[in-house]
């Protein structure tokens, strides 16, 4: 199948619709929350909650015997919310950093969920296949229930931020300022940090646990490139992560042998690269151009300037001079003088420049700017 | 125990050393999880170096995918240069990617060769022992013991080779540059070492327990000393120790070793976290508690210092003039009582003169802006800690 034929049966196919519409929700939900951790130097925690929910899924599955994803997720949450308050307890109450608790805990829990995975595969009767779907993702096992589940959890996510939009900002900023005005700072971070767990707990069915914590960061990493505006940031990441979810499951759909999740964050990886190079304000193209511009206008008046210091040694500011006179002076060259004359600065006749009264007064103008700095 | 056993069992302790001893300073240096991007991204040059190579042990291999690694730190740093990111999204971005081109390069060529997604996430210790190094006919043990004992022995001569100028960098980046040692230098030697450790380490266990058996002995040594050399000796003992009691956990549940490994790692670090005798979990909160307690007995001291009058003293009074609780008024005041600080005559309480004494002192001590030396005097004048 061609990604042009999925497109196309996409109006007709109800498992591709319902596949469709999952990753988009789950893209957008993780676009929106994802901005919160980005922006709160929280990245690395998405990756190590989306690990530490692994024993959650494999120990629901153990006690209930149920393969039905909402009570595995509801496994996935439990662990993931344990991994993360023994992160802040680790932080909080001993000398560890918190690159090592993040790290710790990563490994761990993933550890430990793995060798409850292959314990369970190991059992003569259960209905075990299929597990291992949440380690990679695998959006084709997505169920209309799955999405009506995204769809109403993104639904409450999306009013708990707007009714807490002021209190999320301002600690996201100043986190001292907000305790100084009497907020419950601590009340707000446990609720962040809630939303960001249920993000991950939502996607890890289409995305799997390994690669949860890009599809949270992507998109917002590359909204943050256009926009030094929170409420812009997060709906630009929102509808980056939802393209990306739409065309990472189209392409792996069209394909044999390719997971979700993995693609996703190939498709979230490239709109990254994207904004990094070309975003016009913070992108590395236009700063490079930026700077080559003012790199290039700065020996402009470099050059003039020492044209001026020629022309204050004589009464007639416009008396001419040989170009050789230059010579000791090493930033000009034909080029820039052509330039210096385009701008009116000077004049050139043959061998002989002699500087205008408007460049006199330019390079006055960048005399007195640089003595008053 | 049959002969693969002790293989396995030895394999295991091997790579955990391996791994242990770049761990702590990886752990010191704040850059744990360096090695989770590094166990991830060098997935892809795994998979190149196999289609090259087609031997998942050859040196080749565990250079190119080594090479990746440093590759990753690279661009983790060039991104973080660049400010656009802050460094964490800039790990949490970069090691995604590379990690999603390995396992789509799997998915899409290698479905006719061994290296499947589930070897490169959790490795097979199990199978191990049957990948033999021959060598004119004669069998010279399994690949991997030969592989890793390498990487451990190399490892080990680095650090004894280079272990002060690894200390003094760890701890004290400007000292190092001044006294001629580059911190620079040091940083990517210990990045390469980790790097080829993790790769050749990944065969075996996985990419995830790498990050296990790097990080939680040297975390879980750390709680104990802060002695260097103690903490590479703890964290080999921790390594090792749970290396082969993950195994026979792991032969019990018929379950994966390394997930078993990681398991008990966690395990032990728990019971660290919480009973280490000073940086514990228990000790940390009954210090807290024992701290509050006794800066409400110096306030009380202070408080009674500083009133002769009867109304001030009276033992009710204490509990609504400091504000205190009945049951902390209680404790402070008995504290107080034991360690013969104050007295109690017709529920009035009066500074003894061994209280006036202690108490004196502190004031000199707090006034002059000297709190931290109260700390040491509580050691001459109380019998009994809060």
């Amino acid at each position: 199948m061609s990604i042009t034929e999925y497109f196309n049966l996409l109006w007709t196919d109800y498992t591709l619709r319902t596949i469709t519409l999952g990753t988009a929700v789950l893209g957008a939900i993780c676009g929106m929350l994802g901005s919160f951790a980005v922006l709160r130097k929280q990245s690395l925690l998405g990756d190590a909650i989306s690990h530490a929910a692994l024993p959650g899924i494999a120990l629901a599955f153990l006690i209930t015997g149920a393969k039905d994803s909402g009570v595995l997720l509801m496994g996935a949450l439990v662990s993931g919310l344990v991994g993360t308050f023994w992160i802040r307890g680790i932080t909080n109450k001993t000398h560890l950093k918190s690159d090592t608790a993040l790290g710790l805990i990563l490994s761990v829990f993933f550890g430990f969920g793995m060798l409850l995975l292959t314990f369970i595969q190991k059992q003569p009767n259960a209905n075990q296949a299929g597990l291992d779907k949440y380690l990679f993702g695998q959006a084709a096992t997505l169920l209309e229930s799955d999405v009506l589940l995204m769809i109403i959890i993104t639904a409450i996510s999306l009013f708990v931020m707007l009714l807490f939009w002021k209190e999320f900002k301002i600690l996201l900023f100043d986190a001292e300022y907000t305790k100084t005005l009497g907020f419950n700072t601590k009340f707000i971070d446990v609720l962040i940090t809630f939303l960001i767990v249920l993000a991950i707990v939502l996607g890890l069915q289409t995305v799997g646990v390994v690669l949860m914590s890009a599809i949270l960061l992507a998109p917002a990493a590359a909204a943050r490139q256009w926009t030094n505006n929170l409420s812009i940031m997060i709906l630009l990441a929102a509808i980056i992560g939802a393209v990306s979810g739409v065309l990472g499951t189209a392409i792996s759909a069209s394909q044999n042998n390719l997971s979700t999740g993995p693609v996703i964050v190939l498709v979230a990886g490239v709109f990254v690269l994207f904004s990094f190079i070309f975003s016009p304000t913070r992108g590395i193209l236009f700063r490079e151009i930026r700077l080559r511009k003012n790199r290039a206008d700065m020996k402009l008046f470099k050059t003039l300037q020492f044209m001026y210091g020629i022309a204050l040694e004589h009464e007639n500011i416009s008396h001419p001079h040989a170009i050789r006179i230059l010579n000791n002076f090493q930033g000009y060259t034909r080029g820039s003088l052509q330039k210096l004359e385009n701008e009116g600065w000077i004049t050139i006749q043959g061998q002989q420049w002699a500087m205008t009264a408007k460049g006199y007064k330019q390079a006055q103008e960048i005399y007195n700017q640089k003595s008053s700095q | 125990m049959s002969h693969p056993q002790i293989e396995i069992q030895l394999i295991a302790a091997i790579v955990a050393m391996a791994c242990a001893i770049p761990g702590v300073f990886l752990v010191l240096r704040k850059m744990a999880l360096i090695s989770d991007a590094i166990s991830h991204s060098i997935l892809p040059g795994i998979v190149l170096g196999f289609f090259l190579t087609q031997d998942l042990n050859s040196p080749l291999l565990i250079l190119l995918a080594a090479f990746t690694g440093v590759i990753t730190v690279v661009l983790v740093e060039f991104i973080q240069k660049t400010g656009l990111v802050k460094e964490d999204t800039a790990i949490g971005l970069v090691f995604p990617a590379l990690f999603s081109i390995g396992v789509i390069l799997i998915s899409k060529n290698a479905n006719d060769v061994h290296l499947d997604v589930d070897a490169v996430l959790l490795g097979e210790l199990a199978f191990a022992p049957f990948d033999r190094l021959m060598m004119n006919g004669t069998d010279l043990g399994p690949k991997s013991l030969w592989v890793m004992g390498s990487i451990l022995l190399a490892t080990i001569i680095l650090l004894l080779l280079f272990f002060k100028e690894l200390k003094i960098s760890t701890f004290d980046a400007g000292l190092s540059s001044v006294l001629g040692i580059s911190p620079v230098v040091m940083h990517y030697g210990l990045m390469s070492v980790s790097s080829i450790t993790v790769v050749g380490a990944f065969d075996a266990v996985g990419a995830i327990l790498v990050v296990a058996l790097m990080i939680a002995p040297a975390a879980t040594a750390y709680m104990l000393t802060e002695d260097l050399k103690k903490m590479i000796l703890l964290s080999l003992l921790f390594g090792v120790l749970s290396a082969i009691s993950g195994y026979w956990v792991a032969n019990l549940l018929d379950a994966s070793i390394s997930g078993s490994i990681a398991t008990t790692l966690g395990a032990i670090f728990l019971f660290v976290y919480l009973f280490a005798p000073k940086k514990g979990l228990i000790s940390v909160l009954y210090r807290q508690k024992q701290q509050r307690v006794e800066v409400s007995l110096i306030t009380l001291l202070l408080h009674l210092n500083r009133h002769e009058e009867e109304s001030e003293r009276h033992i009710n009074h204490l509990q609504e003039h400091i504000n205190w609780h009945a049951v902390r008024a209680k404790t402070v005041l008995d504290l107080a009582e034991k360690n013969n600080l104050v007295e109690i005559r017709n529920n009035i309480v009066l500074l003894t003169p061994k209280g006036l004494l202690f108490t004196e002192k502190s004031l000199q001590y707090i006034l002059s802006n000297k709190d931290e030396k109260i700390e040491p005097m509580k050691e001459d004048f109380f019998l009994f800690r809060g």
